[in-house]
């Protein structure tokens, strides 16, 4: 069953992204902003914890969970320090991620070349 | 007469068409990439043992490590020109415009190429993302039910 919702939930995510993008003139850079704002907002009030409990896999990938992330390990260190906890924790969760893209980055563009 | 609208039919069904195809396919590869990651999260916890919490950051760097191979190799774009948002809006989208911005600009040297510009695309999505989840959490903690 969380794989139907794995699969729906990722899946419809994708698709809205995709009628804006086909619809407006907002560029993919655009769309993965307001998607991150929007995971955000959607963890203020613990929404997004009951879709990733619900959907799994399909709720951590895509980028709204790059918001979720944020907000959810800023309001996890605010428990333990208080408001600057919100400066403190804020890379909490995300800083395996973000650590991994910049490496693989840096190496990949040390030994490959652009192909057109 | 007949020609014009036979065109006419034509333009203003062909782009809503494509339209729809582009929809459907996002769609599938964003469903199956979510598959993926479910499938991934049950395997990392059943074989190296660990919590589900440790397992999704395996899972997510096993897709970063992906998307920055896949560019760096030159075929990540054509799958992204087939698939279109089905690969942008999942994390693979945020490793793919890192990799291919450093790859892009290191010709311009490691400093003024690779570093000012690895955060070109990518940048946009922290800065939104840090400050919009600064802006809620305040709310959240002010309102005294953070945590």
């Amino acid at each position: 069953m969380i794989y139907i919702n794995s699969f729906l939930f990722c899946g419809i995510v994708c698709l809205i992204a995709q009628i804006i993008l086909d619809n407006t003139k907002l560029t993919p850079g655009h769309i993965t902003s307001i998607f991150v704002i929007v995971g955000a907002f959607l963890d203020t009030f613990g929404i997004y914890d009951l879709l990733i409990q619900y959907c799994g896999g399909g709720a951590l990938l895509p980028i709204t969970s790059f918001g979720h992330s944020l907000i959810h390990g800023a309001l996890g260190k605010t428990s333990s320090t208080g408001f600057i906890g919100l400066l403190m924790g804020m890379f909490d969760l995300t800083a395996s991620g973000i650590t991994a893209a910049i490496i693989f980055s840096f190496v990949f563009a040390l030994f490959f070349k652009p192909k057109n | 007469m007949k020609n014009k609208k036979y065109e006419a039919i034509v333009a203003k069904h062909k782009p809503k068409e494509q339209r729809v195809q582009y929809a459907g396919v996002a769609f599938l590869v964003g469903g199956v990439l979510g598959v993926c990651a479910e499938l991934l999260l049950e395997g990392y916890t059943h074989w190296f043992d660990v919590s589900r919490s440790e397992a999704t950051v395996y899972m997510l760097i096993t897709f970063i490590f992906l998307a920055s191979l896949f560019t760096a190799l030159g075929f990540f774009d054509k799958l992204v020109n087939f698939a279109r948002c089905g690969l942008l809006i999942p994390i693979t989208g945020f490793a793919h415009s890192m990799t291919s911005a450093a790859i892009e600009y290191r010709k311009e040297g490691p400093v003024y190429g690779i570093g000012s510009n690895l955060f070109k695309l990518a940048g946009t999505v922290i800065l939104y993302g840090v400050v919009s989840a600064w802006f809620f959490g305040m709310i959240r903690y002010l309102l005294g039910i953070g945590g």
